[in-house]
């Protein structure tokens, strides 16, 4: 059933306000977005990271729900260990509530150093949800780039220079690597709308079994962007394809969202701070053209694993 | 009744983790602890529990979960040796300072490099300062003991403590020997039922666990952590009798052996205490007055117990089976630091014995009584066994 606004306005978010997270930060956005929808009391386990650090500044704690942050690595095995727990307790008759666990990692903490955990988990088979919120870089130790910072993004650690023009690699697809698990569900999302990623976040608390959530969310400090275009650059990045949205339900892949017109690649970066080198100087025109390159080779590739069509 | 069995170190403590059948078991096989895994994992196999076995990819992974399934509210234990505690290392603290108790099979084996499966205690003494109890044993018997002994330590209210139950890899770990194996229903009533509070289920009085904490709070935190650590030495005796009780078996947090009168004490820890002891009833007969003290309990360290202990002898010898290389071996740091607090000026020889699993035999015990006995002691580390 799909999600309406109402139905948020009507309900408390498992995270309070008062939180130190920046103002336009996209991760509190997908938390409230996500968390919203779901029915069942959740148990939240945080991977280290901006999230975790800004929400639990002891002796406070903006969190309304359980919630647990052992280290930044392991959100996947120590989801495990409190849905093991539940599941024997539950069993011997401890605990006769239904309860939901939800993980949430940045990307450091899913795409790169935790994805071991991660794939464990996913491969034995625990019923959780898993959200990778995915700002495409460390933006707890200040900027600097992941496996999901995009080609061309000027990081602390591939910085825009007179030789390097920033980030030179392709990010990984971490959604296609999480659906080659075979689990039961499988999304791609950004905060574009109001109800897409409640809606998405729902079917995958609601699904038995793993199920997995990469959201892109701008880091406004990163990404350079005015606080309040979080909901339009997100906008921007889903229509320029340069994030596709998608669920995988059962091994069937199927998008969500098409864009109805072509928009180029430079909508999407332009209006970041972080590809502004790309937009000087002759050299830089080059790697525009790579990066859109990049970005029509990979649509054709999730349409066809879609089984869908694109004309605009 | 109670029955004897011919079994392993590994098989004994499996066996325990069967009449304990916790709630949770998160484990990742490494040489020499590989067997208590694998023999948990046929009970699951075979009904013979209902803990649920959670199969992770990695040590990492494996504590992890512990740390979080304990925190939710289960009663949780686990295995690991080595490397395998290496990878861990990261969580331990977390563990310590979470105040999750979770029972930990330590079966000892050295650290590489050169990589080498046999035992030495590099590895747990590299977690000496994580927050965790430290109990070694001598034996299978011991082992089984301890691992039904520590879910009771590990829960009570005023401890609130991982605990480490330590065995020597192979030497213990898989050699066969008679064990007696107390009545399901023995166990079961000893351990009861776990009784946690703050336990991440209940939802409806939400806990957060793991927060940000600078520089503000951190210290008083970990000045908690040292007063609870302090209450193991109050609280363990009450609980080992408990154990007796049941068992006839009472394990102190010192062993000591014909040590009342001794002039010269040879501290050990784990299973090369068995050739120390037989080595002083020999002396002994000799008209030497020699000693043995086995140091079961290492963290928290019973300080003040062991300086009255080796207090009265005229000199001591400390084996260490790890290094600290560049400085003082950590149970001979340990000994004369409790000997220098209550002023006592007795000569101490460090040795360093049986790395990478090298054998340790009671001519070497010998030859350092008889090395005490006629005064020589010397500040530099002795290597017990080497070949140079």
């Amino acid at each position: 059933m799909a999600i309406r606004i109402k139905d948020f306005t009507e309900k408390e978010s498992p995270l309070t306000n008062g939180h130190r997270m920046c103002p336009g930060c996209g991760a509190p956005t997908a938390v409230h977005q996500g968390l919203m929808g779901v029915e069942s009391p959740v148990v939240v386990v945080n991977a280290t990271g901006c999230l975790e650090v800004s929400t639990t500044v002891y002796p406070f704690s903006s969190w309304r729900v359980p919630w647990i942050h052992t280290a930044f690595e392991n959100a996947g095995a120590g989801v495990s260990g409190v849905e093991a727990a539940y599941v024997a307790l539950k069993k011997r008759g401890k605990i006769d509530k239904e309860i939901k666990f939800v993980a949430f990692g940045g990307d450091g903490g899913t795409y790169d150093i935790g994805l071991q955990a991660l794939s464990g988990a996913l491969e034995r088979g625990q019923d959780f949800t898993y959200i990778c919120y995915n700002n495409g870089g460390y933006m707890n130790t200040g900027a600097q780039r992941s496996s999901a910072t995009p080609k061309g993004a000027n990081a602390t650690t591939s910085p825009a220079g007179s030789v390097l023009p920033g980030k030179l690699q392709k990010p990984k697809d971490l959604t296609a690597i999480v659906e080659a698990h075979h689990i039961p569900y499988v999304a791609q999302t950004t905060l574009f709308n109001a109800t897409d990623v409640a809606e998405k976040v729902k079917k995958a608390v609601e699904t038995p079994g793993p199920a997995f959530v990469n959201i892109l969310v701008p880091c406004v400090l990163f990404w350079g962007i005015d606080p309040s275009l979080q909901q339009d650059i997100c906008k921007l990045a889903a229509d320029t394809r340069f994030w596709p949205v998608y669920e995988v339900v059962d091994g069937v892949w199927k998008l969500t969202y098409k864009p109805k017109k072509r928009v180029p690649i430079e909508e999407f970066l332009k209006p970041q701070a972080r590809f502004r080198h790309l937009f000087k100087g002759d050299g830089a025109k080059a790697m525009l053209e790579e990066i859109q390159a990049d970005v029509d080779a990979d649509w054709q590739v999730i349409l066809d694993r879609c089984g869908a069509t694109w004309e605009a | 009744m109670p029955r004897r069995e011919i079994t392993s170190g590994n098989w004994a403590f499996a066996e325990a983790m069967r009449q304990i059948n916790p709630d949770v078991v998160a484990a990742y096989p490494i040489t020499p602890s590989t067997d208590i895994p694998m023999k948990f994992a046929d009970f699951v196999a075979n009904g013979k529990v209902d803990t649920n076995f959670v199969t992770v990819e990695s040590e990492h992974s494996a504590i992890t979960a512990c740390v979080t399934a304990s925190a939710a509210g289960a009663r949780v234990m686990t295995a690991s040796s080595a490397n395998g505690v290496a990878l861990m290392h990261e969580i331990f603290p977390i563990a310590g300072c979470f105040r999750t108790p979770i029972v930990f099979g330590l079966v000892n084996r050295c650290i590489g490099a050169p990589i080498n499966i046999h035992c030495d205690h590099s590895d747990s003494m590299a977690e000496r300062d994580a927050g965790w109890v430290h109990l070694y044993c001598e034996d299978a018997q011991e082992a089984y003991d301890t691992a039904i002994l520590a879910i009771r330590l590990a829960e009570h209210k005023d401890v609130l403590s991982p605990v480490f139950v330590c065995q020597d890899g192979f030497i213990t770990s898989h050699g066969f020997e008679p064990v007696e194996i107390l009545d399901d229903a023995a166990v079961k009533a000893f351990v009861g039922e776990r009784d946690a509070d703050f336990p991440l289920l209940d939802v409806d009085h939400p806990v957060t666990y793991g927060s940000f904490a600078m520089s503000e709070y951190y210290f008083e935190i970990k000045r908690q952590q040292i007063e609870a650590m302090k209450n193991v030495l109050k609280v363990y005796d009450g609980v080992a009798k408990e154990f007796e009780a049941v068992s006839g078996r009472f394990y102190p947090k010192l062993d000591r052996y014909r040590t009342e009168d001794a002039d010269f004490i040879v501290v050990v820890m784990s299973s090369a205490s068995g050739v120390v002891k037989d080595v002083v009833d020999e002396l002994r007969e000799q008209g030497i007055k020699a000693g043995c003290l086995r140091v079961r309990m290492f963290r928290p360290f019973p300080a003040d117990e062991v300086a009255e202990i080796l207090g009265t002898a005229k000199a001591v010898a400390v084996l260490d089976r790890a290094l600290s290389i560049g400085g003082t071996a950590p149970l001979a740091a340990e000994i004369k630091s409790a000997l220098y607090d209550c002023g006592k000026n007795i000569p101490v020889q460090s040795c360093v014995y049986g790395l990478g699993g090298r054998d340790f035999f009671p001519q070497y015990a010998r030859e350092l009584f008889m090395d005490l006995a006629a005064g020589k002691v010397s500040r530099e580390e002795r290597y017990l066994g080497l070949l140079e």
